[in-house]
């Protein structure tokens, strides 16, 4: 009886690493074939796919804009999302459940209808440069993963020692900083990296907001395949896999994988 | 003239209902008074006024000769010890200790001289670099007490500062507040729902019942003569009898209760043909077996046993008498048995009139 669940158990997990994994192994394998279309088992080795990548222009200027956009937008969510996430946590007020609502509400409203919406007014009525209508869209995108991975953090935070800290002498301004931040200093890595994910990966608001010259990678990868067969996309792909691998492996050497689920 | 005084406080939470209403508290200078009463009568309220955490709605907070309603809680310099200690978790015991200083711009050399002090004072020697998280719940209180001793307050607030501990501990840590609070003549306010405790350390309890101080006495005075209905019950009265004061002669009461007399010592301002309740506790009655025809004395009164229990050494009874039931402690050996008939005195000087609550 032990045995079976353990044999199935096996089965299980290699069928779930198997879906998961597959694709991937294709994947790397193909960006290494020598021909011009998708070829598994590939014919050969040859690496021109992955110089082909930097041959494209439009790779290079998309993976700027993408990353500038990321970064950027990232910064200004959080200047936005940590006190909003603060006020919510920390105070009660009249409104606060509809603030709450709005807050988290861009993850739940479509990406395509958020895009299209957000073409409509900040670009066509009134004429707000592609540029910034795509860094809006964006900061929009990543404002509740901010919000809400940083409340999370904040929920496990005992308010009283902000007044231990005042009755000690810090000033509310200080003690924020003193005091609180050190405090959800997890929360809030984790939130500026899952938000900065979601930024770089997204298509559907992207999609709406770009135009000549300003478009993102996941765009720029679209059209690409719109046109080509050859295994470029295949190539890049595995330069992103092992770019997140990098990044993982960084945060994982600094501060560890665990800080994502320690609530200190 | 009174180190701290509260005049006519007026306090609400979201502006509805006043917690405390022209709440008024005068304390000494070097001494701990204790702010005692159950659950939810505003003692944390009362505290976090002081403190700073809270503001007044109406009402003047003066300390020192200085109107302080309006400074703001970093600038009071006052300690506050918490239930929940609210070290600061991403600090070690040394950096916890020493913040109140680095706050103060307090130079480091003297910093890392007065903070051992002030360890070695708690009994924490050697601590300086744990973390909250490698500290027992006694020890976690004794670092927030270092914490909020080392600025020198010119106050001391506790809110609950044992609660979270248990019980062995919580005995061998109020005589450490209190033996720390002498050495230092710092004048404290300690928020407790524990009798014991509060009577235990405190120069002054203030007994308060749903946002008013019913009485503010020295322990003992309070433990013998309560003035309300109120501290009576609070403080472990368990006999309430009615009560019309017939006259009123050199400081002794004479009472009338269901056509019988009693006597009472005056303790309270009561005054003749009002009727009160005369409160008595269980061990300071005396009982015993009623015999026929023996001359009833003073004070006295026939009853039969109805309920028995045993507490441990002793027995507790429910005596049925003509002015209800009485409860009574007695260590006699054997017990009455129910149903027994036995007379019950009331010492004049233990059975203390307070106001019908
Ligand atoms: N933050 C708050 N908001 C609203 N009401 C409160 C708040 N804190 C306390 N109260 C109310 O004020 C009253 C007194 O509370 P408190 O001072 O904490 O009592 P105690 O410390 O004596 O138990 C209670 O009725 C409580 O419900
Ligand atoms: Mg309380």
């Amino acid at each position: 009886m032990k045995n079976e669940r353990n044999y199935l158990l096996t089965l299980m997990t290699f069928l779930v690493y198997f879906f998961l994994l597959g694709p991937l192994l294709i994947i790397i394998v193909v960006s290494f074939g020598p021909d011009r279309y998708l070829a598994f088992p590939p014919n050969g080795f040859s690496l021109k796919w992955y110089s082909n990548i930097f041959e494209v222009s439009m790779f290079m200027t998309t993976f700027k804009i993408s990353i500038t956009i990321a970064l950027l937008g990232n910064f200004i969510a959080l200047l936005l999302g940590l006190p909003a996430a603060y006020a919510l946590s920390r105070y009660n007020f009249r409104f606060k459940n509809t603030l709450n609502a709005i807050f988290i509400s861009p993850i739940l409203i479509p990406g395509i209808v958020l895009g299209f919406t957000l073409l409509k007014f900040l670009i066509i009525s009134y004429n707000i440069p592609m540029f910034t209508g795509l860094l809006i869209g964006h900061i929009i995108l990543m404002i509740p993963y901010i919000v809400r991975v940083i409340s999370s953090s904040l929920a496990n935070l005992d308010f009283s020692i902000e007044e231990a800290a005042m009755s000690l002498g810090a000033n509310r301004f200080k003690t924020f900083f003193i005091i609180v931040l050190p405090n959800i200093h997890s929360g809030i890595i984790a939130g500026v990296l899952l938000s900065f994910l979601e930024s770089f990966n997204t298509v559907d608001v992207s999609l709406f907001l770009s135009g000549p010259g300003i478009s993102t990678l996941p765009i720029q990868m679209l059209n690409y395949v719109e046109y080509n067969f050859d295994p470029t996309i295949a190539a890049m792909s595995v330069l992103l896999m092992v770019f997140t691998v990098i990044f993982m492996f960084v945060i994982e050497r600094t501060l560890g994988l665990t800080f994502f689920t320690k609530s200190r | 003239m009174s180190l701290i005084s509260l005049e006519d406080v007026t306090v609400a939470y979201d502006n509805k209902i006043n917690i405390l209403e022209k709440f008024n508290l005068n304390v000494e200078k070097g001494k701990l008074i204790s702010l005692l009463g159950p659950s939810g009568c505003g003692k944390t309220t009362t505290l976090r006024l002081i403190a700073g955490f809270l503001e007044a709605k109406a009402g003047k907070f003066t300390f020192k000769d200085k109107n302080y309603t309006n400074i703001p809680v970093y600038r009071r310099n006052f300690g506050f010890v918490f239930q929940n200690y609210a070290l600061f978790p991403h600090l070690n015991v040394f950096e916890n200790v020493a913040f109140g200083l680095k706050q103060r711009k307090v130079p480091k050399s003297e910093i890392r001289k007065r903070v051992p002090e002030m360890l070695e004072l708690v009994d924490l020697n050697g601590f300086e670099d744990r973390f909250v998280t490698e500290l027992s719940g006694g020890q976690r209180q004794r670092v927030a007490i270092a914490r909020a001793l080392v600025i020198n307050p010119d106050l001391l607030l506790f809110d609950e500062p044992l609660s979270n501990l248990d019980a062995n501990l919580r005995i061998a840590m109020r005589v450490e507040i209190r033996r720390i609070q002498q050495e230092l003549g710092i004048t404290s306010i300690y928020v407790s729902h524990d009798q014991e405790e509060c009577f235990s350390i405190s120069d002054e309890v203030a007994i308060m019942n749903k946002g008013v101080i019913e009485q503010l006495d020295s322990p003992s005075v309070i433990y013998k003569y309560p003035k309300t209905e109120f501290v009576a019950r609070f403080i472990g009265f368990t006999n309430f009898i009615d009560f019309e004061v017939e006259s009123s002669e050199n400081g002794k009461l004479l009472l009338n209760s269901n056509h019988s007399k009693f006597r009472a010592l005056k303790t309270n301002d009561v005054k003749v043909n009002k009727s009160y309740k005369g409160v008595i506790r269980p061990e300071s009655i005396k009982m015993k077996s009623y015999i026929e025809n023996e001359k009833q004395s003073e004070n006295s009164i026939k009853g039969s046993i109805k309920i028995s229990t045993f507490l441990g050494g002793l027995h507790q009874y429910v005596v049925n008498t003509e002015l209800g039931e009485i409860t009574v402690n007695s260590d006699r050996e054997p017990p009455y048995d129910a149903g027994e008939n036995v007379i019950l005195s009331l010492p004049e000087d233990k059975l203390v009139l307070v106001e019908k609550g």
